[in-house]
């Protein structure tokens, strides 16, 4: 039997176990995925940044208080832990990593992608932050300075990327489409996405 | 595992859905709903999983790994007795329900706002302590004894070593310390890059000179 399908009978047999003792609701469990599945992701920090790049004043109040300035935005979101944005420039790039776990702004972005909690990943980000990213597609200059984060407390981290050339005549809402989720954990630029729909 | 080798490369999967497999969905939903009612914490529950024998922990995937914590805290709950689960895989039915009410806060947030100011400051130079505790810490271990500057000072926090272990709150203040690549990784350390860290104020001890 594969480590799949024992993981698939464990957890089926602890559900009904526990729906039996009322310890667990199985629409509760139904409700909680769905807030992952359909109400938070990506596009809801992908709004933020593109309200940075059409409006500075926005863009300050993002970086002193982010919650309050995502919430400006009408989006749902969970503000479960507090949140930092850390901002790109031509010579300082940022990328995020939890080296203990997985910690991720899920409350904004959603639910992070696999890459993101697997162990190549948490072990290398901290130790060879440049090689990684261009391992990943990201090469950077010599003269760019990498800072890289490992949320190793409660604070959720997220990068604001810098707005790509060329972009001057769209409007926020197409701006948002070119900010991907690898954008905001920072192992890409917005508008070059590593891959096709890449934001997913 | 910060800084560890021999991983390999990042396995990145093209369009990658939420879920791989209904089971992982349902074990997500399940730890929300028992660390929120208060029979866990979020530390106790990484706790958990970091207590897996590292073979298991590495082989069993994220999932599999909250899955097994989650078996873990139901036992150390009261909620769930040793071998009943695989009691049930093996068609037993259920015993009754053990009596017991949760001794955790669950989800209620982090930050405490406490009477004692910060003790350091914007700039002070740190060192992280060299300590091996053998509970649940969020000092990782490649910053233990070295360098670093304080970036930033956050609100008060939970301190996870005492709350993983339903010893208390014990919220203290946090700083975001920066680390040069090079005092953590000496000579094979890329150049020009800087790893910043979140850490409690009793993981630091005031340093001197420049890191």
């Amino acid at each position: 039997m594969s480590e799949g399908d024992t993981n698939a009978l464990r957890a089926e047999a602890l559900e009904s176990l526990l729906v039996e003792r009322g310890i667990v609701r199985p629409e509760v469990v139904d409700a909680i995925i769905r807030r992952f599945e359909q109400d938070i992701g990506p596009m809801n920090g992908a709004r933020a940044v593109a309200r940075v790049w059409v409006d500075p004043g926005y863009r300050a109040r993002l970086l002193a208080d982010p919650w309050a300035a995502i919430a400006e935005l009408g989006v749902t979101v969970i503000p479960d832990a507090p949140l930092v944005v850390v901002e790109n420039s031509p010579t300082a790039h940022n990328v995020v990593v939890c080296t203990l776990c997985s910690c991720y702004p899920s409350g904004l972005l959603g639910l992070p992608p696999s890459w993101y909690k697997s162990p190549p990943y948490r072990s290398r980000m901290v130790r060879e932050p440049r090689a990684l990213l261009a391992e990943m597609g990201l090469a950077l200059p010599a003269d760019v300075e990498v800072r890289v984060w490992d949320s190793s407390a409660e604070m959720r981290y997220m990068v604001l990327p810098e707005r790509p050339a060329g972009t001057d005549a769209m409007n926020e809402e197409e701006l948002a489409a070119l900010v991907t989720r690898d954008a905001m954990i920072g192992v890409a630029k917005a508008g070059r996405p590593r891959e096709a729909g890449g934001g997913g | 595992m910060g800084g560890m080798h021999g991983f390999g490369s990042v396995p990145v999967e093209p369009n990658e859905p939420l879920f791989h497999a209904p089971w992982e969905r349902r074990v997500l939903g399940m730890v929300f709903q028992v660390v929120g009612a208060g029979w866990s914490n979020v530390d106790a529950f990484r706790h958990a999983i970091e207590r897996l024998e590292p073979a298991t922990y590495l082989g069993v995937g994220y999932y599999g790994r909250w899955l097994r914590a989650l078996e873990t805290i139901l036992v150390e709950a009261g909620l769930l007795g040793r071998g009943e689960l695989e009691a049930r895989l093996a068609g037993a039915r259920a015993g009754a329900a053990p009596s017991t009410t949760p001794r955790y806060g669950g989800f209620a947030g982090v930050l405490r706002p406490i009477d004692s100011p910060p003790r350091f400051t914007v700039g002070d130079h740190v060192v992280a302590r060299n300590v091996h505790p053998p509970g649940h810490t969020r000092l990782p271990r490649y910053v233990r004894g070295k360098r670093g500057v304080v970036h930033r000072v956050h609100p008060a926090c939970v301190f996870p070593d005492t709350h993983a272990h339903g010893l208390g709150e014990d919220s203290q203040h946090v700083y975001n310390v920066r680390f040069a690549a090079l005092e953590l990784w000496g000579p094979d350390a890329e150049p020009g890059s800087a790893v910043h860290l979140d850490l409690f104020e009793q993981y630091l001890t005031p340093g001197v000179g420049e890191p």
